[in-house]
């Protein structure tokens, strides 16, 4: 990806010091890099990124630390340079940044907002995100293969999150999404892979469904949440958007859905 | 009134079709299609993204349902619908000589061959127009909510109401909650006194800012106007008309019957500059019903504000919850009740119901109950908008006629901003 790399928003990535990984991981690998908290540029709102080491066939990565939270996709929402796509409009030029249209009724579905996931997004609406902050960043930020996703979680030790109630699911979510972090990290220093919301991971295809989303949310029970959990995505997902064409950015019947972004190691 | 004689288990029952219960009509419906067959032919008045929506949902439906006349003010919007219902193949091929656009091309549409349903999506503003239309050659109707801005336009509506309930014609409205199982589940459950007697009420509808097209050069007033409609009272009622209605609505549902006087405030705060036109972007009403219990409503449209689109109904013994974006509609205390029956998308299910109604010779006729939630929402602007305490009568019989009766694309200004006090 060649992304641009505009000089006021390299200069406001901030990379920290110490590594923010969990135990274990940069002296397991000590060649990978740190992991790092960044601004989004012309925002105080902050994220932060653990590393996932490279092993042998596939490169290493930083991963989200947590999932994208409504504080940092309204940034995205809220700038005024990325063009508003509307779903009956064509979509605008390979390099034009696109954001989301206003949405109808409450886009938190009364789960409320503050340190909460973006969620009941579409898969669009992630990947265009993903796609705005490494414009804005100068960093090829994108969403996480499935495999890549699921390295995270195994690496991470989260094929254990349930049985360590590390998971927000059905049995103890008390029928909602949570704060995201709210659980203990798994051993990458990664919140909430398995559970709270499900995420969004690249497909290799932008159709809007069907679209696949991993590790298994507050709505599901114990055995559809891990690492090997995965929704496939159809148009019942945003069944009650009574528009047509329905809105490409938001979904009326998907709130178990959220994101995380990555970011290759070598790619810049 | 007819409320008062009615019980509330009638009221709900008139609702509950989904539930399988239907209103008689009393007079059996002419049969849907000249032949006699049962096959459905819409001609859908408004293509704009509801439209268009309401269009596929009614052909998603049921069998046999086909659109077979469009109509818009904007040839655009004729266009950009012909090529969006081509995706329902066959069911949505509308030839040349059957997309009509103009003013009124709404005429035209309802008097096309083959058109016996005629669903409505305009602008609120030309509802009461369009809906004496269609019930005056007969065609059955579904129209979005609301059904009007003005006492003028409810008083033409309630006289629609009574002609299609003579003419047998079905008649069902967009406020899609009244097909929303567990709404007619847990609201069924409190008429029949899971939560015990009703004291209060409360209704939610926040949320963020809208859509706003910029204007174009080429656009008069008029256009400008319409194709912003959601900013100008005249064509939208503002935003508690044009959407809060539905929250009122399951309210006045769960009441039995609607509010005697309102008192509220509003105003605006973010929607300031002449984009937007003169509506508010938000409102509090305090609303009283004949037996004395109140429902406190409020809607807003402001950015990054807190948000909730919801109901709350409170009883003496229970509080029923409501709020169709997760799904909940649960009962707490009293009866405790949480629905967890299976859920139908209630925007097909309205056009489901109303033409099995249809189909079966006994239509049912929604007019009136959505004509009375939209009077409901016209009552607690006018009290907005003036700062005074504003009773049933008064907006009923209300002279203030928003619509003007003339329409010609060209100049149309802008109301001032209403000042709560300062208008009489």
């Amino acid at each position: 990806m060649n992304v641009g790399r505009p000089a006021a928003a390299t200069a406001l990535l901030a990379l920290a010091g110490p590594a923010l990984c969990g135990p274990g991981t940069s002296g397991a690998v000590p060649e990978s890099p740190a992991g790092y908290t960044a601004t989004i540029p012309g925002s105080s709102v902050t994220f932060e990124m653990a590393s996932v080491p490279a092993e042998a066939g596939a490169p290493g990565f930083w991963i989200g630390r947590r999932e994208v939270t409504w504080a940092e996709y309204d940034v995205f929402r809220a700038d005024p340079q990325a063009k508003v796509q509307r779903a009956d409009e064509p979509p605008p030029g390979a390099d034009a940044i696109t954001r989301p249209t206003p949405p109808y009724a409450d886009e938190a579905f009364g789960f409320g907002k503050q340190g909460m996931p973006a969620l009941s997004i579409t898969h669009h609406a992630a990947a265009g995100y993903a796609r705005w902050l490494a414009r804005r960043t100068g960093h090829a930020y994108r969403l996480p293969t499935e495999r890549e996703w699921e390295r995270a979680c195994q690496k991470g030790g989260d094929a254990r999150a349930v049985a360590e109630g590390r998971a927000w699911i059905k049995d103890n979510a008390a029928d909602k999404p949570h704060p995201v972090g709210a659980k203990p990290a798994n051993a990458l220093g990664v919140f909430d892979l398995v559970g709270n919301v499900a995420e969004w991971v690249d497909s290799g295809s932008s159709a809007l469904y069907p679209q696949v989303a991993k590790g298994g949310s507050w709505m599901d029970d114990a055995g559809a949440a891990g690492c090997a959990a995965r929704r496939v995505s159809d148009p019942s997902w945003n069944e009650r958007d009574p528009q047509d064409p329905q809105s490409i950015w938001w979904q009326t019947d998907a709130t178990f859905v959220g994101f995380r972004v990555v970011r290759s190691f070598e790619a810049n | 009134m007819d409320d008062e004689t009615r019980t509330r288990r009638d009221f709900i029952r008139s609702s509950a079709v989904a539930g399988g219960t239907l209103l008689a009509a009393g007079l059996r419906a002419p049969a849907v299609h000249a032949a006699g067959s049962d096959a459905i032919g819409i001609g859908l008045v408004g293509c704009g993204g509801r439209g268009r929506g309401a269009a596929a949902d009614a052909v998603k439906s049921s069998p046999g349902v086909r659109v077979v006349a469009i109509g818009d003010a904007f040839a655009d919007r004729v266009s950009e619908t012909r090529e969006r219902l081509k995706e329902l193949g066959e069911a949505g091929a509308v030839p040349d000589e059957r997309a009509f656009v103009g003013l009124d091309a709404y005429q035209k549409v309802i008097a096309a061959p083959g058109v016996n349903y005629v669903i409505l999506a305009t602008p609120p503003g030309f509802r009461p127009t369009h809906l004496e239309a269609a019930v005056a050659a007969g065609k059955n109707v579904f129209t979005e909510k609301p059904v009007a801005v003005d006492g003028p336009g409810i008083r033409s509506v309630l006289a629609t109401a009574e002609a299609a309930k003579s003419k047998g014609l079905g008649v069902g409205a967009g406020t899609q909650r009244r097909h929303e199982l567990g709404y007619v589940e847990a609201l069924k459950r409190v008429q029949d006194g899971g939560i015990g007697e009703i004291l209060a009420a409360r209704a939610y509808w926040n949320q963020g800012s809208l859509w706003n097209k910029p204007r174009q050069s080429s656009w008069s007033d008029l256009e400008w106007q319409m194709r912003n409609w959601l900013y100008f009272t005249w064509l939208s009622g503002d935003h508690i008309v044009e959407q809060h209605v539905h929250n009122l609505d399951v309210i006045n549902w769960a009441m039995g019957g609607h509010p005697v006087q309102a008192m509220g405030m509003g105003g605006r705060q973010s929607r300031i500059s002449p984009e937007y036109g003169h509506g508010f972007d938000h409102f509090a009403i305090d609303y009283e019903y004949a037996n004395g219990r109140h429902m406190m409503s409020m809607c807003r449209q402001i950015p990054d504000c807190a948000n909730r689109v919801a109901e709350t109904i409170v009883g003496t013994k229970g509080s029923c919850e409501l709020e169709s974006g997760v799904k909940r509609y649960e009962l707490v205390g009293g009866s405790a009740y949480k629905f967890t029956g299976t859920f139908t998308n209630p925007y097909v299910q309205e056009h489901t119901d109303l033409i099995a109604s249809i189909r079966a010779g006994k239509p049912y006729n929604e007019l009136k109950q959505v004509a009375e939630s939209t009077l409901t929402a016209i009552m607690g602007r006018i009290s907005a908008y003036t700062g005074k305490a504003v009773s049933w009568e008064e907006a009923l019989a209300s002279s203030e006629a928003l619509v003007p009766t003339a329409l010609a694309f060209g100049p149309m200004p802008v109301p001032a901003v209403a000042r709560p006090g300062q208008v009489t």
